[in-house]
Parts: structure tokens; C-alpha cells; sequence
């Protein structure tokens, strides 16, 4: 009986764990440097976001006169921009590189027999 | 079953060697595929120790003395609840307990972040997993929890009477969850620094994790430290024992790291100190499990001698190795995006707060490792007491507790005179009232230092409860809703800034007790017959009556007394002593019930003005002659029976087991027919339920932190600003 139980925990664990290598092998990412400059930049977006609301806090809280909210907030507002250009050239590139594959693909390719 | 336990280590084992190959593999070589079969190793490595787990615990549950940890941390008279507890109590069970918490906790973490920080996720994963495979080595080499008996004893030895609090239910898995959390950031952290990716992602993903951390470690401390008030018999809640301060390191380094953080996720500076402290933390989470276990500190709560040391040290070694390594390798990476604006901003108070943690952090660490320090440099073993922690530790919490005041008051970037006399004036008169009105209180200038933290806690609770009731009316102004709803609804927008203005107000409180009650505390050790009374602190503590009771799972001698104050009754205190029957048959056939292991119930009367507090130690010098009659009588009584034919020997001795049982209740007895002089020790202490409720309020602060803002609201705000900033980028670029 504990050699059953063993038997079928080991069995359940190799099944489990090797599932995804059963399936169709996935090499590299080729995209994963730029798909991961995109989440960091998309982090440093929300955070940005994040530090204009609490710059309205504390203008709203007394913290921050009127005068400084709207220098401080224009300043990150601007960075903000910033961020979002380089969100949207990002994509840009990467979306050109796709065509471009996509295209030599289409290229290389045998062209199909009807 | 515990062969199947021992071969579901073994599993486990491989599972996690085949974790680490796997993610690495998957990461520099082999792809997604590989990745993802790392990351259900995890999960897989999780189900197996759950499985183990849960038979070591039906194994106390059910009393099996076949293992070798039940028969020797358990017995039948343990009572259920203390059972399921005493899995941890031992050495191999704790060591399951860590890798199982761990294998969770890994699990919730990949699960949650399987769709972000791709790169640095595999990385983490063999991290994490290396982890496991280092304590399921020790579990399965050094200290098996499966370990089986040859011969099954009938009784076991029972849990260490100092354990059976309800505190210590939750002490140690709080404690090992906030270890087993901070390995979370800690391997991101070795992610990030591997394949480069430090920007703000990786901290985003885990910094709720590392708060998970801070707070459980944060709960466990004040367990152990209300089991040390409760149930030690000293009278006190710390001690800087140094396995205590071993759970104090990783959480003030912790502590600096949630804080700095913030400013790398703003502004992208501080990036090598992050990583040096998120390294450094989880370094010190290890090594507080180390020194619980190596034996190479003295301390109460440690589990004695062991092997455990060099596999733990290698370990250490490598972390610090590594860390240093990793750091300087990529300190290029490293460097900051942005310079401080201002010496006068949120950004500079988080600075100088963090550089006090680890200053803190620096004096507990020195202080706890003096011994082997001073070893290794002079020959001979000295230590530090609790008068060399105060010395530094004081003054730096003061000065911590005033930036925690601070702190809120400060805008990021820059602070303007304007705003200083806005946020700074209420707060400051507080502060100035408060110690003002400590002089007409007679004898506060006695301790002029905890008449100065009062005047800084009132500054600190003055400037968050103005912070509230600024975003509670800034909140009625926009949104025109009444007070207690305009409050919450500022609050649950806001959870990490206000969770965390909350928690500086408990931190305050929680100081202010440990503050008062030390200093102002009166404390005195007397001897007194029933009827006798002493007098502490102004209160007359009358010694009523004594008790006693004989149960199967200890004697319990003890008194009641009566408390009162100018002729007014102010509490009844009851405390007894309990001695736990000895294994050890040398010590008699009646001597045994009243020679094994010993602990004190507390009488406390707790209030929000003052902790009436009273333990009991009696003598038993004037039952020894007893004791050693009754030794003698059974001896020979035993001797007769075993001389009898076999058949009538049963009876015989079940008959003579019922005779002892009544002997040793008429020999209890004796301490209430006719007492002797008890010895007790009283203590009064000012404010020190406020330590209690400080951390209450501190840890409620850190939930409210930890809490996630829901989904649609998040998204509303964000689409709000993301509007906003399109808007503005559509007019920059037309």
C-alpha cells in the first residue's frame, strides 16, 4: 500500500512537471529583451502615474502650495511623456521587426501547390 | 507511513535538484518549455511537502510513537491543541515546516508574476529552489522528521512544558513565513542582478511580498515576546537573547528596504542599496534560522547543540559571497537614473531612516555575535547584556520614531518653508504640550528620556492623525460625502500611503509602552506566608490563600491574591507553578511527578494605565522528606509484587499505580493543609498593554499596505492619468 501511495505521488510529479516539455518545443524568445524593456517601461509608467496622484494629494492636503503642484506636476507630466515616446517607439520597432519577418518568411517560403 | 514520508522527502529532493536544472536550463539554453517545467516543479514541490507535512501531523495528532519526533516531543497527556503544535518544537519538524512554507510561498509567487518579469522569473525560480533543496537536504541527511523506532515506547516524553502558550502556536510559523517571504525578493533581487533586469519590474512584482514578509516576521516577534511576559516568569518581553535579535535583523533591514524601494520605483535611484539591503535581508533571515539551530549562541529558544552548523554555514558563506559578487559585477547597472532634488524631502527623510535600520541593524548584530567576536579575537568568550543595547538602540529608535513623525509631513522631491509651517506647527505643539504637561506629573522628570519619547510619539500621532483628517477633507471637498465615508474612501484609494501612516502610529505607541514601562517600572522579590501582604508601587498585594492540583499532565502549586489600593480592591491575581512528571525513574516512583521539567502561569491584571504582574516559585524543600517516604514505601511495595506469580502481578500493580496517584494529590495537598512561605515577584509597569496595542495597531497599518486596491478601481485611476498624460502628449507633439 505505501509503495502504491509513493508510486502514484512520483508518477503524478513527472506527469505534471514534464507536461509543458511534452508539447511543441519553444526555443528562445527572440523578443524577450524587448517585450521585458517594455514591462520595466511600463512599470516606470505606472509609477509615474502614481507620483502625479500623490503629488495631487499632497497638494490637495495642504502639503504642496498651489505654485509648487503645478511645477512639480508639470515635471511629471513631462516625464511621463517621455516614458510614453519610448513606450511607442518600442512598439514601433518591434512591430516593424515582426513585418519584416513575417515578410522574409514569406520569402523564403515554398509557395504552396493548389 | 513514515516510510512514505521518507521517500516523499527524497521526491521532493529531486523534484526541487530537478527545479534548479530546469529554470536554469530554461533560462540560458532550453527556452520556455524548460521554464515552465521549472515553474510546476515548484508547484509539484509544494503538493509533495503539503502530502509530508500532513503526515507528520496526523503522526502527532494520532500519538504514533513509532516516530521517533512524536515519542520524543508528544506524549498522550498533551492536550490536542499542543500536539498539532509540537511538530514544531522539534528540530526536523521546524525544518519541514521551513522548506514547506517556503515551497508555498515560491509557489504563490511564480503563480502570481508567471506573466511579468519573464526573464528574471527563472532565475528566481533556481534560487528559490536551491533553497529547498538545501533544507530537504538537511531533513533528509542531518535531521529526518520520518525517523522510525524499533521499539514503540508506550509513553512519550511530552512537550517542553515553555511551549504550551497559545503564542507559540503561531510564533514560529509566523517567524518562518517571514524568512521563507523575504527568499522571495531575495532571489528576484539575484534575478534582476543576473540578466540585468533592475529596473523598477522586478520590485514591483515583490515588494508585496517583502511586505508579506516584514509583517509576518513583524507578528512573530511580538508573539515571542508576549510568550516571554506570559509564560518565562521574569517579568519581561525582551532580552536581546540572541536568537531574539537573530529575528530583529532581517526585519530592520527589511523595514529600510519597503521604504527605499519606493524611491527606485519613482525616481530610479538607490538602486545598489536595494540590492545590497534585499541581499543582505534575505542573508539575515538565513542566518537567524542558522543560529536557531547550530548551537554556537547561547539562548533559551534555540534547539541545543547540533551538526547543523557547517551545511548552514557553507550556505552563509555563498549568500555573502555571491551577493558581494553579484553587486559589484553589475554596479554599472546599478547606477542611479536621478539625483536627490533637495536635502529637505520624503526622499532624503527615507534616506536617513534607512541609514538608522542599519545602523540599528549594525549594533544588534555586533552585540549578538560580541561573544564569538570576542572569542576569536582575545581567547576567552565575553558578552553584552541589555544595559549595551540600550545604550545605542535608544537613542537610535528615538531618532527613528521622530522621522517616522516626519516623514509624512514631507512632499517627495522638496519641501518649501510654506509647507513647513502648514504641516509642521500642530504636530510641534503637540510634541511641546505633552512634555510641558509631563512636568506637572510627579516624578516624569525622574527619566527625563521617556518624557522626551512621549513629547516624540505625540508628535508622530499628531502628524498622521493630521494627515488623515487633511485627506478626509480634501476627499468631502471633491466628492461632497460626509465625514466617516469621505475618510475611508481617501483611505482605501490611498491603502499603501495611509497603511503605511498607520503603521508609523502604532510603531509610536508600541515604543511609548516599552519606553514607559521600563522606565517607571517597579519591581520587587518577596517571600510571604497566606495572609501576609506587600506593598508595590503604592499597591498593597495581600497573599489570600494557596492552591494546588494534581492532573495527569502536571502538578500545579500556586496562590491567590488580592490586589488593592488605598483600602480599594484593584484585581484578584492567580499564579501557579507547574511541575511536569520526569521520565527519569532514578528520581523515584512519587519523586518523579515532582522532578521533570517546570513552568510558571503569570497573574496579570493588564490595563491601559498599568500591568499588575505576579509569578509564584515554591519551595518544595519542605516536601522532600515526604517525597522520599513515599519513594521508599512503593519501592518495596513494588518489590513485593514483583515477587507474586504473574497473574495477580497486573492487578497488584494497577492497584498500587491508583495508591501512588492518590499519594502524590495528598502530598500536593500538603502545600494548601498546611502552607509554607512562597517566593513571588511582583511588578508594576506603566503603559506596557500599549505595547501590545501598538503592535496591533502597527500590523493592522501593515495589512491595510499589503491589502491590493481593487482591480477596476486601479484601472479607473490609471485611465484618468493615462488620459491626461495622452492629452498632453498629443499637444507636445502637435
Amino acid at each position: 500500500m505505501e509503495l502504491l501511495i509513493v508510486f502514484a505521488v512520483v508518477l503524478a510529479v513527472v506527469a505534471f512537471v514534464g507536461m509543458p516539455l511534452r508539447g511543441r518545443a519553444r526555443g528562445l524568445d527572440p523578443d524577450a529583451a524587448a517585450r521585458a524593456e517594455l514591462a520595466d517601461l511600463q512599470a516606470a509608467k505606472e509609477a509615474k502615474y502614481q507620483e502625479i496622484r500623490d503629488a495631487e494629494l499632497d497638494q490637495r492636503t495642504g502639503k504642496l502650495s498651489r505654485a509648487d503642484h503645478q511645477l512639480l506636476d508639470a515635471e511629471l507630466r513631462t516625464e511621463a511623456i517621455a516614458l510614453l515616446k519610448r513606450i511607442d517607439a518600442l512598439r514601433a520597432r518591434s512591430d516593424a521587426a515582426h513585418t519584416e519577418a513575417a515578410e522574409a518568411e514569406s520569402v523564403t517560403s515554398p509557395p504552396a501547390v493548389g | 507511513m513514515a516510510t512514505v514520508g521518507r521517500a516523499l522527502l527524497i521526491v521532493a529532493f529531486a523534484v526541487a535538484l530537478y527545479g534548479v536544472g530546469a529554470s536554469l536550463y530554461g533560462a540560458f539554453r532550453g527556452g520556455h518549455a524548460w521554464v515552465d517545467s521549472g515553474r510546476r516543479a515548484v508547484y509539484a514541490l509544494a503538493g509533495v511537502l503539503t502530502l509530508a507535512f500532513a503526515i507528520m501531523e496526523i503522526a502527532f495528532l494520532r500519538s504514533d510513537f513509532s516516530f521517533n519526533v512524536v515519542a520524543t516531543h508528544s506524549s498522550t497527556t498533551t492536550p490536542t491543541f499542543y500536539k498539532a503544535t509540537a511538530a514544531w518544537s522539534s528540530q526536523e519538524g521546524s525544518l519541514l515546516l521551513w522548506v514547506w512554507l517556503l515551497s508555498i510561498w515560491s509557489s504563490l509567487a511564480l503563480l502570481i508574476t508567471r506573466r511579468r518579469v519573464r526573464e528574471v522569473a527563472p532565475v528566481a525560480t533556481a534560487v528559490l529552489m536551491t533553497f529547498g533543496a538545501f533544507f530537504l537536504m538537511l531533513t533528509l541527511f542531518w535531521a529526518n522528521p520520518f525517523e522510525s523506532l524499533a521499539q514503540v515506547p508506550q509513553e512519550g516524553t511530552g512537550l517542553n512544558p515553555l511551549l504550551r502558550h497559545p503564542a507559540m502556536m503561531f510564533h514560529p510559523p509566523m517567524l518562518y513565513s517571514g524568512y521563507t517571504l523575504f527568499s522571495i525578493p531575495f532571489a528576484f533581487a539575484i534575478g534582476a542582478l543576473v540578466t540585468r533586469r533592475l529596473n523598477a519590474e522586478w520590485i514591483v512584482s515583490t515588494r508585496r511580498f517583502a511586505l508579506g514578509a516584514w509583517l509576518c516576521l513583524g507578528i512573530g516577534i511580538v508573539l515571542g515576546a508576549r510568550w516571554s511576559y506570559t509564560e518565562l516568569g521574569w517579568g519581561g518581553y525582551w532580552a536581546w537573547d540572541p536568537v531574539e535579535n537573530a529575528s530583529l535583523l532581517p526585519w530592520l533591514t527589511g523595514t529600510a528596504f519597503i521604504h527605499s524601494i519606493m524611491i527606485q520605483e519613482r525616481r530610479g535611484m538607490l538602486k545598489v542599496w536595494n540590492a545590497s539591503l534585499v541581499l543582505a535581508t534575505g542573508t539575515l533571515a538565513i542566518l537567524g534560522t542558522f543560529l536557531v539551530r547550530s548551537g554556537i549562541l547561547d539562548s533559551i529558544h534555540a534547539f541545543g547543540a547540533s551538526t547543523l552548523g557547517i551545511p548552514f554555514l557553507i550556505l552563509i558563506g555563498a549568500m555573502v559571497l555571491g551577493s558581494v559578487g553579484l553587486v559589484t559585477w553589475r554596479r554599472a547597472d546599478l547606477r542611479s537614473e536621478h539625483q536627490l532634488d533637495s536635502l529637505f524631502s520624503r526622499e532624503a527623510v527615507f534616506l536617513l531612516q534607512n541609514l538608522i535600520l542599519v545602523a540599528l541593524a549594525f549594533v544588534v548584530w555586533w552585540g549578538t555575535f560580541f561573544p564569538l567576536i570576542s572569542e576569536a579575537v582575545t581567547g576567552t568568550r565575553a558578552s553584552v547584556g541589555p544595559p549595551w543595547f540600550d545604550k545605542y538602540t535608544v537613542p537610535l529608535a528615538f531618532a527613528l520614531v521622530a522621522l517616522s513623525g516626519i516623514g509624512p509631513l514631507i512632499p517627495w522631491r522638496r519641501l518649501t518653508m510654506a509647507s513647513v509651517r502648514r504641516g509642521f506647527v500642530l504636530p510641534g505643539a503637540a510634541a511641546l504640550l505633552t512634555v510641558l504637561a509631563l512636568l506637572l506629573v510627579p516624578g516624569a522628570w525622574q527619566e527625563p528620556k521617556a518624557a522626551a519619547f512621549a513629547g516624540v510619539v505625540a508628535f508622530v500621532l499628531t502628524s498622521v492623525g493630521q494627515e488623515l483628517w487633511r485627506g478626509m477633507r480634501a476627499r468631502q471637498a471633491s466628492a461632497r460625502e460626509p465625514a466617516p465615508v469621505a475618510l475611508a474612501g481617501v483611505v482605501r484609494r490611498n491603502r499603501r500611503r495611509y497603511g503605511g501612516y498607520v503603521v508609523h502610529a502604532g510603531f509610536a505607541v508600541l515604543l511609548l509602552g516599552v519606553a514607559v514601562s521600563s522606565s517607571f517600572q517597579h519591581a520587587k522579590d518577596v517571600t510571604l506566608r497566606p495572609g501576609q501582604t506587600a506593598r508595590v508601587d503604592g499597591f498593597d498585594i495581600r497573599y489570600v490563600r494557596a492552591t494546588a492540583r494534581a492532573e495527569a499532565e502536571k502538578i500545579s502549586l500556586g496562590a491567590v491574591l488580592d490586589v488593592s489600593k488605598d483600602g480599594k480592591q484593584v484585581a484578584t491575581l492567580r499564579t501557579t507553578r507547574g511541575f511536569y512528571p520526569s521520565q527519569d525513574i532514578s528520581q523515584g516512583i512519587v519523586g518523579r511527578f515532582f522532578g521533570g521539567e517546570r513552568e510558571s502561569e503569570v497573574g496579570l491584571r493588564a490595563g491601559f494605565g498599568r500591568d499588575i504582574w505576579t509569578v509564584i516559585a515554591p519551595d518544595l524543600a519542605p516536601l522532600t522528606p515526604i517525597i522520599e517516604r513515599g519513594n521508599r514505601t512503593f519501592r518495596t511495595a513494588m518489590v513485593g509484587i514483583m515477587s507474586k506469580p504473574d497473574g495477580d502481578q497486573q492487578q497488584a500493580v494497577a492497584q498500587l499505580y491508583a495508591l501512588r496517584d492518590a499519594a502524590v494529590t495528598a502530598v500536593a495537598r500538603r502545600w494548601v493543609t498546611s502552607p509554607w512561605p512562597a517566593d513571588f515577584r511582583f511588578i508594576v509597569s506603566p503603559l506596557a498593554t500599549w505595547i501590545w496595542i501598538g503592535a496591533i495597531i502597527t500590523f493592522l497599518g501593515g495589512l491595510l499596505a499589503l491589502w491590493p486596491a481593487p482591480a477596476t478601481a486601479r484601472r479607473r485611476v490609471t485611465a484618468g492619468y493615462a488620459a491626461r498624460v495622452a492629452r498632453e502628449l498629443a499637444r507636445t507633439t502637435q
